[in-house]
Protein backbone atom coordinates (compact mmCIF):
# COMPACT_ATOMS: atom_id res chain seq x y z
CA UNK A 1 0.00 0.00 0.00
CA UNK A 2 1.06 3.58 -0.50
CA UNK A 3 2.35 5.49 2.34
CA UNK A 4 -0.86 8.10 2.30
CA UNK A 5 -3.30 5.22 2.23
CA UNK A 6 -1.76 3.80 5.22
CA UNK A 7 -1.87 7.06 7.30
CA UNK A 8 -5.46 7.60 6.08
CA UNK A 9 -6.49 4.28 7.04
CA UNK A 10 -4.89 4.01 10.67
CA UNK A 11 -6.19 7.57 11.31
CA UNK A 12 -9.87 6.78 10.15
CA UNK A 13 -9.75 3.57 12.47
CA UNK A 14 -8.09 5.36 15.28
CA UNK A 15 -10.16 8.57 14.80
CA UNK A 16 -13.21 6.27 14.68
CA UNK A 17 -12.64 3.84 17.63
CA UNK A 18 -12.08 7.70 19.61
CA UNK A 19 -15.63 8.29 18.93
CA UNK A 20 -16.93 4.98 19.93
CA UNK A 21 -15.05 5.24 23.00
CA UNK A 22 -16.12 9.08 23.45
CA UNK A 23 -19.90 7.34 23.46
CA UNK A 24 -19.38 4.94 25.92
CA UNK A 25 -17.77 7.15 28.69
CA UNK A 26 -20.79 9.70 28.56
CA UNK A 27 -23.96 7.42 29.81
CA UNK A 28 -25.18 9.34 32.05
CA UNK A 29 -26.16 11.87 29.78
CA UNK A 30 -26.67 9.95 26.73
CA UNK A 31 -30.33 9.39 25.72
CA UNK A 32 -30.10 5.48 25.14
CA UNK A 33 -32.09 5.36 21.42
CA UNK A 34 -30.10 3.22 19.13
CA UNK A 35 -30.63 5.46 16.45
CA UNK A 36 -29.09 8.21 18.33
CA UNK A 37 -26.19 6.27 18.40
CA UNK A 38 -26.23 5.94 14.81
CA UNK A 39 -26.38 9.33 13.95
CA UNK A 40 -23.23 9.96 16.03
CA UNK A 41 -21.27 7.41 15.03
CA UNK A 42 -21.61 8.21 11.04
CA UNK A 43 -20.78 12.09 12.21
CA UNK A 44 -17.80 10.50 14.00
CA UNK A 45 -16.66 8.35 10.77
CA UNK A 46 -17.17 11.67 8.95
CA UNK A 47 -14.73 13.50 11.63
CA UNK A 48 -12.08 11.17 11.59
CA UNK A 49 -12.09 11.05 7.42
CA UNK A 50 -11.58 14.37 7.70
CA UNK A 51 -8.50 14.24 9.91
CA UNK A 52 -7.16 11.33 8.52
CA UNK A 53 -7.19 13.02 5.01
CA UNK A 54 -5.25 16.48 6.24
CA UNK A 55 -1.65 15.16 6.01
CA UNK A 56 -1.71 13.05 3.05
CA UNK A 57 -3.43 15.74 1.31
CA UNK A 58 -1.09 18.27 1.87
CA UNK A 59 1.68 16.41 1.04
CA UNK A 60 0.48 14.91 -2.12
CA UNK A 61 0.46 17.93 -2.67
CA UNK A 62 -2.99 19.09 -2.97
CA UNK A 63 -3.62 21.97 -1.08
CA UNK A 64 -7.34 22.65 -1.84
CA UNK A 65 -8.27 19.65 0.52
CA UNK A 66 -7.77 21.25 3.58
CA UNK A 67 -10.85 23.74 2.55
CA UNK A 68 -12.56 20.28 3.37
CA UNK A 69 -11.89 20.93 7.14
CA UNK A 70 -13.85 24.39 6.85
CA UNK A 71 -16.78 22.07 5.50
CA UNK A 72 -16.26 20.09 8.58
CA UNK A 73 -16.72 23.22 11.09
CA UNK A 74 -20.06 24.02 9.69
CA UNK A 75 -20.98 20.31 9.62
CA UNK A 76 -20.56 19.80 13.17
CA UNK A 77 -22.28 23.28 14.17
CA UNK A 78 -25.63 20.81 13.19
CA UNK A 79 -24.72 18.38 15.35
CA UNK A 80 -25.04 20.82 18.23
CA UNK A 81 -28.08 22.03 16.71
CA UNK A 82 -29.60 18.64 15.64
CA UNK A 83 -28.79 17.07 19.51
CA UNK A 84 -30.27 20.61 20.95
CA UNK A 85 -33.41 20.65 19.62
CA UNK A 86 -34.31 16.78 19.99
CA UNK A 87 -33.11 17.23 23.59
CA UNK A 88 -35.58 19.76 24.18
CA UNK A 89 -38.62 18.11 22.41
CA UNK A 90 -38.16 14.92 24.60
CA UNK A 91 -37.53 17.67 27.96
CA UNK A 92 -41.59 17.97 27.71
CA UNK A 93 -42.50 14.99 28.19
CA UNK A 94 -40.25 15.09 31.77
CA UNK A 95 -41.66 14.68 34.62
CA UNK A 96 -38.18 16.32 36.14
CA UNK A 97 -36.96 17.93 32.76
CA UNK A 98 -33.81 18.46 32.19
CA UNK A 99 -33.84 22.14 31.80
CA UNK A 100 -32.35 24.12 28.78
CA UNK A 101 -28.58 24.86 30.82
CA UNK A 102 -28.31 21.03 30.99
CA UNK A 103 -29.58 20.58 27.37
CA UNK A 104 -27.25 23.11 26.17
CA UNK A 105 -24.11 21.61 27.86
CA UNK A 106 -24.72 18.49 26.17
CA UNK A 107 -25.57 19.16 22.55
CA UNK A 108 -21.83 21.41 23.53
CA UNK A 109 -20.18 18.47 24.58
CA UNK A 110 -21.25 16.63 20.97
CA UNK A 111 -19.88 19.29 18.48
CA UNK A 112 -16.85 19.18 20.49
CA UNK A 113 -16.11 15.50 20.29
CA UNK A 114 -16.58 15.61 16.79
CA UNK A 115 -13.43 18.10 16.69
CA UNK A 116 -11.15 16.10 19.39
CA UNK A 117 -12.03 13.23 16.82
CA UNK A 118 -11.26 15.31 13.93
CA UNK A 119 -7.71 16.04 15.60
CA UNK A 120 -7.26 12.81 16.85
CA UNK A 121 -7.56 11.02 13.56
CA UNK A 122 -5.27 14.19 12.51
CA UNK A 123 -2.73 12.92 14.74
CA UNK A 124 -2.49 9.41 14.18
CA UNK A 125 -2.69 10.08 10.47
CA UNK A 126 0.49 12.38 10.64
CA UNK A 127 2.20 10.16 12.55
CA UNK A 128 1.63 7.51 10.44
CA UNK A 129 2.77 9.46 7.71
CA UNK A 130 6.70 10.57 9.23
CA UNK A 131 6.91 7.17 11.13
CA UNK A 132 4.98 3.63 10.56
CA UNK A 133 1.85 2.74 11.68
CA UNK A 134 2.76 2.41 15.13
CA UNK A 135 3.71 5.56 15.79
CA UNK A 136 0.12 6.42 14.52
CA UNK A 137 -1.71 4.50 16.86
CA UNK A 138 0.78 5.37 19.83
CA UNK A 139 -0.02 8.88 18.80
CA UNK A 140 -3.70 8.76 17.97
CA UNK A 141 -3.95 6.92 21.83
CA UNK A 142 -1.64 9.85 23.41
CA UNK A 143 -4.04 12.39 21.50
CA UNK A 144 -7.41 10.61 22.82
CA UNK A 145 -6.02 10.38 26.60
CA UNK A 146 -4.70 14.20 26.24
CA UNK A 147 -8.29 15.13 25.10
CA UNK A 148 -10.35 12.97 27.54
CA UNK A 149 -8.41 14.93 30.31
CA UNK A 150 -9.22 18.40 29.08
CA UNK A 151 -12.15 17.53 28.33
CA UNK A 152 -13.68 15.92 31.73
CA UNK A 153 -15.28 18.53 33.30
CA UNK A 154 -15.54 18.87 37.51
CA UNK A 155 -18.82 17.28 39.32
CA UNK A 156 -20.92 18.69 42.02
CA UNK A 157 -18.82 16.96 44.55
CA UNK A 158 -16.08 18.18 43.44
CA UNK A 159 -16.81 21.83 44.26
CA UNK A 160 -18.86 21.00 47.73
CA UNK A 161 -19.62 18.71 50.00
CA UNK A 162 -23.34 16.72 49.95
CA UNK A 163 -24.56 15.37 53.59
CA UNK A 164 -27.53 14.12 54.48
CA UNK A 165 -30.19 16.21 56.34
CA UNK A 166 -33.15 16.07 57.90
CA UNK A 167 -36.97 17.19 56.73
CA UNK A 168 -39.06 19.11 59.25
CA UNK A 169 -42.67 20.76 58.55
CA UNK A 170 -43.15 24.05 60.40
CA UNK A 171 -46.62 24.09 60.08
CA UNK A 172 -47.51 23.52 56.56
CA UNK A 173 -44.11 24.76 54.97
CA UNK A 174 -41.30 21.82 54.12
CA UNK A 175 -37.94 22.92 55.58
CA UNK A 176 -34.76 21.07 55.38
CA UNK A 177 -32.07 22.50 58.16
CA UNK A 178 -34.21 25.64 58.31
CA UNK A 179 -34.41 26.09 54.67
CA UNK A 180 -37.65 26.85 52.84
CA UNK A 181 -38.55 24.39 49.99
CA UNK A 182 -42.40 24.78 49.77
CA UNK A 183 -45.63 24.48 51.23
CA UNK A 184 -48.11 22.05 51.35
CA UNK A 185 -51.66 21.82 51.90
CA UNK A 186 -52.16 18.48 53.17
CA UNK A 187 -51.45 17.09 56.53
CA UNK A 188 -51.89 13.15 54.67
CA UNK A 189 -48.99 14.66 52.27
CA UNK A 190 -47.04 16.06 55.02
CA UNK A 191 -46.88 12.92 56.61
CA UNK A 192 -46.04 10.83 53.07
CA UNK A 193 -43.27 13.07 52.92
CA UNK A 194 -41.61 12.94 56.33
CA UNK A 195 -41.88 9.56 56.46
CA UNK A 196 -40.65 8.72 52.88
CA UNK A 197 -38.37 11.94 51.18
CA UNK A 198 -34.95 12.53 51.72
CA UNK A 199 -33.23 15.20 51.76
CA UNK A 200 -29.66 16.04 51.46
CA UNK A 201 -27.55 19.25 51.79
CA UNK A 202 -24.89 20.87 49.58
CA UNK A 203 -22.19 22.77 50.89
CA UNK A 204 -19.84 24.48 48.79
CA UNK A 205 -16.48 24.36 49.46
CA UNK A 206 -15.52 28.23 48.56
CA UNK A 207 -17.04 31.69 47.08
CA UNK A 208 -17.00 29.72 43.11
CA UNK A 209 -18.54 26.73 44.55
CA UNK A 210 -21.26 29.19 45.72
CA UNK A 211 -21.74 31.24 42.54
CA UNK A 212 -21.70 28.16 39.97
CA UNK A 213 -24.75 26.59 42.41
CA UNK A 214 -26.26 29.67 42.58
CA UNK A 215 -27.34 28.91 38.70
CA UNK A 216 -30.74 27.68 38.52
CA UNK A 217 -29.76 25.79 35.67
CA UNK A 218 -27.62 23.79 37.36
CA UNK A 219 -30.24 22.92 40.35
CA UNK A 220 -32.23 22.05 37.60
CA UNK A 221 -29.87 19.39 36.52
CA UNK A 222 -29.09 18.16 39.30
CA UNK A 223 -33.22 17.25 40.43
CA UNK A 224 -33.33 16.16 36.78
CA UNK A 225 -30.27 13.67 37.79
CA UNK A 226 -31.32 12.79 41.13
CA UNK A 227 -34.67 11.39 40.56
CA UNK A 228 -33.82 10.47 36.88
CA UNK A 229 -31.36 7.78 39.00
CA UNK A 230 -33.73 6.99 42.56
CA UNK A 231 -36.99 7.50 40.73
CA UNK A 232 -39.69 9.80 41.68
CA UNK A 233 -43.16 10.01 43.60
CA UNK A 234 -44.24 12.75 41.24
CA UNK A 235 -47.13 12.59 39.16
CA UNK A 236 -48.21 14.47 36.28
CA UNK A 237 -50.68 16.77 37.48
CA UNK A 238 -49.99 15.90 41.32
CA UNK A 239 -47.01 18.53 42.31
CA UNK A 240 -47.16 17.65 46.16
CA UNK A 241 -44.24 15.22 45.40
CA UNK A 242 -41.99 17.39 43.32
CA UNK A 243 -38.91 17.51 43.93
CA UNK A 244 -37.79 20.63 45.50
CA UNK A 245 -34.60 22.65 45.76
CA UNK A 246 -33.70 25.93 47.91
CA UNK A 247 -31.07 27.92 48.93
CA UNK A 248 -29.92 29.42 52.19
CA UNK A 249 -29.92 32.67 51.05
CA UNK A 250 -27.38 33.82 54.15
CA UNK A 251 -24.88 30.57 53.36
CA UNK A 252 -25.25 29.98 50.07
CA UNK A 253 -25.92 26.12 50.89
CA UNK A 254 -28.47 24.02 48.82
CA UNK A 255 -31.14 22.00 50.43
CA UNK A 256 -32.16 19.42 47.72
CA UNK A 257 -35.23 17.67 49.03
CA UNK A 258 -37.06 14.14 46.97
CA UNK A 259 -39.38 11.70 47.14
CA UNK A 260 -37.78 8.69 45.75
CA UNK A 261 -38.92 5.27 44.46
CA UNK A 262 -35.58 3.95 45.91
CA UNK A 263 -35.20 5.63 49.65
CA UNK A 264 -31.53 4.54 49.64
CA UNK A 265 -29.56 7.59 51.08
CA UNK A 266 -26.00 6.91 49.66
CA UNK A 267 -26.93 6.74 46.13
CA UNK A 268 -28.92 9.62 46.70
CA UNK A 269 -25.50 11.47 47.92
CA UNK A 270 -23.40 9.63 44.65
CA UNK A 271 -25.86 10.61 42.18
CA UNK A 272 -25.78 14.10 43.59
CA UNK A 273 -22.02 14.35 43.67
CA UNK A 274 -21.63 12.91 39.91
CA UNK A 275 -23.74 15.42 38.30
CA UNK A 276 -21.66 17.66 36.14
CA UNK A 277 -20.85 20.94 36.57
CA UNK A 278 -22.49 22.83 33.75
CA UNK A 279 -20.35 25.09 31.44
CA UNK A 280 -22.95 27.72 31.64
CA UNK A 281 -23.14 27.78 35.09
CA UNK A 282 -19.19 27.86 35.84
CA UNK A 283 -18.83 30.97 37.59
CA UNK A 284 -14.96 32.00 39.13
CA UNK A 285 -15.51 35.11 41.54
CA UNK A 286 -12.20 33.99 43.13
CA UNK A 287 -10.71 34.80 39.90
CA UNK A 288 -11.14 38.39 40.03
CA UNK A 289 -9.23 41.05 42.34
CA UNK A 290 -12.47 42.09 43.14
CA UNK A 291 -14.13 39.19 43.77
CA UNK A 292 -11.45 38.56 45.84
CA UNK A 293 -11.57 41.35 48.03
CA UNK A 294 -15.21 40.53 48.51
CA UNK A 295 -14.89 37.16 49.75
CA UNK A 296 -13.06 38.19 53.04
CA UNK B 1 -42.51 41.65 29.29
CA UNK B 2 -44.71 38.53 30.55
CA UNK B 3 -45.45 38.74 34.73
CA UNK B 4 -42.27 36.91 35.76
CA UNK B 5 -44.41 34.65 38.13
CA UNK B 6 -46.27 32.40 35.91
CA UNK B 7 -48.37 30.83 39.26
CA UNK B 8 -52.01 31.58 39.25
CA UNK B 9 -54.86 30.48 41.80
CA UNK B 10 -57.33 28.32 40.44
CA UNK B 11 -59.48 27.72 43.39
CA UNK B 12 -59.89 29.16 47.12
CA UNK B 13 -61.35 26.73 49.49
CA UNK B 14 -62.12 27.74 53.31
CA UNK B 15 -64.27 27.16 56.53
CA UNK B 16 -64.07 31.33 56.63
CA UNK B 17 -66.15 33.16 54.15
CA UNK B 18 -64.60 36.29 56.04
CA UNK B 19 -60.82 35.32 55.16
CA UNK B 20 -61.29 35.83 51.86
CA UNK B 21 -63.03 38.33 49.53
CA UNK B 22 -63.49 38.90 45.77
CA UNK B 23 -60.66 38.19 43.22
CA UNK B 24 -60.73 36.02 40.15
CA UNK B 25 -60.60 32.49 41.31
CA UNK B 26 -63.76 30.64 42.92
CA UNK B 27 -64.03 30.47 46.49
CA UNK B 28 -65.30 27.22 47.87
CA UNK B 29 -66.99 27.35 51.46
CA UNK B 30 -66.71 24.33 53.20
CA UNK B 31 -67.74 23.72 57.21
CA UNK B 32 -64.85 21.45 59.18
CA UNK B 33 -61.74 20.97 58.56
CA UNK B 34 -61.91 17.32 57.10
CA UNK B 35 -64.12 18.46 54.50
CA UNK B 36 -61.56 21.21 54.02
CA UNK B 37 -58.79 18.78 53.10
CA UNK B 38 -61.07 16.61 51.10
CA UNK B 39 -62.34 18.85 48.98
CA UNK B 40 -58.98 20.57 48.53
CA UNK B 41 -57.49 17.38 47.42
CA UNK B 42 -60.61 16.57 44.94
CA UNK B 43 -59.60 20.50 43.48
CA UNK B 44 -56.29 19.71 43.13
CA UNK B 45 -56.19 16.30 41.04
CA UNK B 46 -59.39 18.06 38.65
CA UNK B 47 -57.12 21.31 38.18
CA UNK B 48 -53.58 19.32 38.30
CA UNK B 49 -52.55 21.98 40.99
CA UNK B 50 -50.83 22.24 44.10
CA UNK B 51 -52.46 22.63 47.05
CA UNK B 52 -51.39 25.05 49.58
CA UNK B 53 -52.05 25.96 53.08
CA UNK B 54 -52.25 29.56 54.38
CA UNK B 55 -53.06 28.46 57.90
CA UNK B 56 -55.72 30.38 58.74
CA UNK B 57 -58.46 27.90 57.86
CA UNK B 58 -57.68 28.93 53.93
CA UNK B 59 -56.55 26.48 51.18
CA UNK B 60 -55.58 27.57 47.95
CA UNK B 61 -54.95 25.65 44.43
CA UNK B 62 -52.57 27.28 42.75
CA UNK B 63 -51.29 25.87 39.00
CA UNK B 64 -47.59 25.94 38.66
Amino acid sequence: MEKYQISMLVGITIGFLARIYLLRVDYRQYPSYPHGYVTHISFGFIAAALGAVAIPAIMQPDFTAVTFLAVAATQFREVRKLERETLENLDASELIPRGKDYIEGIARVFEARNYLVMAVALISSGATFWGNWVYGVAGGGLALLAAFRLMSGQVVGDISEVVPASLTFKESLLMVEGIFLMNVGLPAHREKILKEGLAVLIKPRQDNARATLDNLGQRQAILHVASALLGTKRESGELEFSPAVGKDIDTGKIAIFLLPMEPDMECLIEAIQRVPILESSLRRPLATRAGRAAAD
Amino acid sequence: MPHPSPEIILAVITTDLTRVSGGGAPIFRVESQDELERVSLYLSRILEGAIHDLENGVYVIIGH
